[in-house]
């Protein structure tokens, strides 16, 4: 496919279909991401980008080379192979030793950078360490964000963001309640932040909710927080800009009271007084003669007929 | 007595109950925040750092992990659930949580060519209805045809049996078509200043398919050229007998004036026709006579004794 100026003319229906997928939509597809490595890497790193690729399965791709760049100075090279792959989000390891064991966490917008978070692996238990028995591939995991931190430095709350955004897996309308097992918890402590991951395992309890019991699987990280790019506050709004397509439509002509009365209008068409149809009363009917222009009177307010 | 026991079974009841429940509660300071939409929930507690320093990281974690993830179930629990082919599913809300998108939302597409003529023309989309049974139009056609297979004639055309609203190509078709059923077939039948002279009109021509019978194709082919190295020209037979047939009737009519005209000059009145007649009937004659001398080569073979016995 030859690029004129990044314009491609779609010549087969699938090719058309395959780019319709890629181009911008009111729903948006799952985040794919891309995993890469650094200049240098080291074993922990290696099997680190490894277990977070199994964790993310089918929506992430896994680069086997050697990326000589550095994002936090040129974000050029990611940008490029985030067009190529149609990921937003990416997974940078690498390893020197002013920063050992790095993994940069970041998401793009427009395939252009938005967020890096720059955490560094102190301790690491790989997926193979831990034997046991592993949830299935692509399952929806529960995620658990546990510390104040996470609430009040704007670090964590951006990383916060980052990470749910990251493994939250596709928004679905319905879940198999058979299948929530996979549990990601994050914990914010003392400037460092511990990730575990455990399979839930639903318990019989007295009552129709379970008890959970958890059963540690891999991976088991503990991150610290080192450098940040934190995208701008203006393109960050413009990131959560929601098309107008996707808001819920109001239904017009209901209000509610302040007591929660619903209240709606009824819209009536001019009606003539003079003519309006009341109860009947036999004694109040027009009679004959002048004693019916005192009845007239004391009958109904809207009847002004002369009778004469 | 019987007070006392239902107070104790009530008691009993509500211990049981309790015991139950016991199970799945999990006391929090704070309640915990959740997004059921992403299966995420937010614990804003504070961590005893002594009791995380304390015991072994990864219990004091597994055990702090599992407390949230009981309040987690226990809410979406609480949520509609379905069954869905044989499995129980529980129907998640939006998600409350603002992540940023992906890409920016789409622009709307850029009016197409015919979009802008017909904003600009003020053209509105007219929904086709689907074809409505025509009950007037259904008798009409129905008693045409009674009449038809009674006299034993043809039923007239599309078009010219009334419906009860005609569209303007059924107008103008019916139009086109009285125009031609004139004894000249609408040769010399004046138009509107206007009026557009009627398209598709005149003999469908057919094609033979391009890859077809090969053998007849062959055949015709040789024939062709067989025409076209014989000396003698071909015959058109119709062509023939209606010249013929002019012929006569001129000589006829000739002959008449002729006779009509030695009487008439006894007379003395000269008609103008008469004289203008001759003079055509002379042109006539010239042209006839060439035309015939040809005709009456071609003739030769078949035609050759009718001829000759007509002259």
């Amino acid at each position: 496919m030859k690029q004129k100026e990044g314009v491609i003319k779609p010549k087969t229906k699938r090719a058309k279909r395959f780019l319709d997928n890629r181009a911008p939509k009111l729903t948006e597809n799952v985040k794919n991401v891309m995993i890469m490595k650094g200049g240098n890497t080291s074993m922990t790193v290696t099997q680190a980008l490894k277990d977070i690729y199994a964790l993310k399965k089918p929506s992430a791709v896994l680069y086997k080379k050697k990326n000589i760049t550095r994002p936090f100075e040129d974000s050029s090279s990611l940008e490029f192979f985030s067009k190529k792959t149609d990921s937003s989000l990416f997974l940078f390891g690498s390893h020197n030793k002013k920063r050992p064991n790095n993994l940069i966490f970041g998401r793009l917008f427009d395939f252009h950078v938005l967020d890096m978070i720059e955490l560094g692996i102190e301790k690491y238990n790989s997926l193979s360490a831990i034997k046991n028995s592993k949830c299935p591939e692509g399952t929806k995991p529960m995620l658990v964000f546990a510390g104040e931190a996470f609430d009040h430095d704007d670090d964590h709350k951006r990383l916060k963001s980052l990470l749910t955004d990251f493994f939250r897996g596709p928004v679905v309308p319905s879940v198999r309640l058979a299948g929530l097992e996979h549990v990601l918890h994050f914990t914010a402590l003392e400037g460092k932040i511990y990730m575990r991951s455990y399979r839930s395992l639903l318990k019989k309890s007295g009552c129709r909710t379970p008890r959970i019991e958890l059963e540690e699987i891999g991976p088991s990280f503990d991150f610290v927080l080192r450098r940040t790019h934190l995208a701008s506050d203006d393109l960050y709004k413009t990131a959560h800009r929601q098309p107008k397509a996707l808001k819920p439509k109001k239904k017009k002509n209901i209000s509610h009271d302040t007591f929660g009365t619903k209240f709606g209008r009824l819209h009536m068409q001019k009606q003539d007084l003079a003519k309006l149809q009341t109860r009947k009363m036999k004694g109040l009917r027009k009679r004959r003669g002048p004693a019916a222009a005192a009845e007239g009177e004391t009958s109904l307010k809207t009847a002004k007929v002369e009778v004469e | 007595m019987a007070a006392c026991s239902i107070e104790d079974v009530l008691a009993k009841a509500e211990q049981d109950e309790a015991e139950k429940l016991k199970s799945i509660t999990v006391q929090k300071e704070l309640d915990l925040e959740f997004d059921i939409g992403n299966l995420v929930a937010y614990d804003k507690n504070r961590i005893d750092i002594r009791q995380f320093r304390e015991q072994k990281k990864d219990d004091f974690l597994r055990s702090l992990a599992r407390d949230n993830t009981q309040l987690l179930i226990n809410e979406i629990w609480k949520h509609p659930t379905e069954r869905v082919e044989e499995v129980i599913v529980v129907k998640l809300p939006e998600p409350t949580t603002a992540l940023p998108r992906e890409k920016p939302p789409p622009k709307p597409r850029p009016p197409t060519k015919w979009e802008e003529f017909a904003k600009l023309k003020g053209i509105q989309k007219k929904k086709k209805t689907n074809l409505v049974w025509d009950d007037v139009a259904k008798n009409e056609l129905h008693r045409l045809r009674n009449i038809a297979r009674a006299q034993k004639i043809k039923v007239p055309g599309v078009g010219l049996t009334p419906t009860a609203q005609q569209s303007t190509t059924d107008l103008s078709r019916a139009v086109n078509v009285a125009k031609v059923s004139t004894a000249s077939a609408g040769k010399f039948q004046d138009r509107l200043p206007k009026e557009k002279a009627p398209r598709n009109t005149g003999k469908k021509r057919k094609f033979q398919p391009v890859i077809g019978n090969f053998s007849s194709e062959k055949q015709r082919q040789l024939d062709l050229l067989k025409v076209m190295d014989s000396k003698k020209p071909r015959l058109d037979v119709n062509k023939a007998v209606n010249k013929q047939m002019r012929e006569d009737d001129r000589e006829e009519s000739a002959a008449k004036f002729r006779k009509g005209g030695k009487k008439g000059r006894k007379g003395g009145h000269f008609s103008g026709k008469g004289g203008g007649g001759k003079g055509k009937g002379g042109g006539k004659g010239k042209g006839g006579g060439g035309k015939g001398r040809a005709g009456g080569k071609g003739q030769g073979p078949p035609g050759g004794k009718k001829g000759a016995g007509k002259r």
